[in-house]
């Protein structure tokens, strides 16, 4: 029973408390283009991963174009597929 | 008609004259089948993020085409055969933009920080 009254005590309390903005949405931002390495490679991780919108804070439907931008990026050699 | 983009990445042993000459013959192939070639571009020999069979640099081509289905297959069935051609990869786009693209202007913006080069620098002799 204990171990349950700890989940719920962890869920109240939400753990990001600013809600970022999405750096790719709005007006001025870049569009997303495969062929903008340096602008991909700000959302992968040090291993070569896509990283999760959850931590960059990207809007689902800008984190479908980003994912498919760089894994287009990837099948043309312009970003590893893993980074050992 | 469509408009579609196209990327293909030649072998580094070959020499960039060859390269432009692969760039004419598949221009060609689409112009005869009644496409436009609305922008072409050579980014350089660029080191590969990975190994493509045995090869760690490459040529990169870029074409954007308004061309139908049938010219663009028969270009990739050119590429295809070619064994220089390392890899391709032809997308549809919604529009195209005119300006070179953001390989380019990051090529020449670093190199006006080095000075001002020619604009025609692509076939120079420092590829060859």
């Amino acid at each position: 029973m204990s171990q349950l009254q700890i989940v719920r005590a962890a869920v109240r309390r939400p753990f990001m408390r600013r809600r970022k903005s999405c750096p790719l949405s709005g007006n001025n931002a870049p569009d997303i283009d495969y062929k903008d390495v340096k602008l991909l490679s700000r959302f992968i991780s040090e291993r070569g991963k896509i990283v999760p919108s959850r931590i960059t804070a990207i809007s689902a439907k800008k984190q479908r174009e980003l994912a498919c931008a760089v894994k287009r990026a990837r099948n043309i050699a312009l970003l590893p597929f893993v980074i050992s | 008609m469509t408009y579609y983009e196209s990327v293909f990445i030649a072998r580094q042993d070959v020499s960039s004259a060859h390269v432009e000459h692969l760039t004419n013959q598949f221009a060609e192939v689409v112009v005869a089948l009644g496409g436009k070639i609305k922008k072409r571009e050579y980014w350089g020999l660029r080191t590969l993020a990975y190994k493509v069979n045995k090869n760690r640099k490459g040529h990169y081509v870029l074409f954007n085409l308004d061309a139908s289905f049938k010219a663009v297959n028969e270009m990739e069935r050119l590429m295809r055969l070619n064994e220089d051609v390392l890899r391709y990869m032809t997308i549809k786009i919604k529009r195209l933009e005119e300006n070179p693209s953001i390989m380019m202007c990051a090529k020449s913006n670093r190199d006006r920080s080095r000075g001002e080069r020619r604009e025609r620098e692509y076939f120079s002799k420092r590829d060859t």
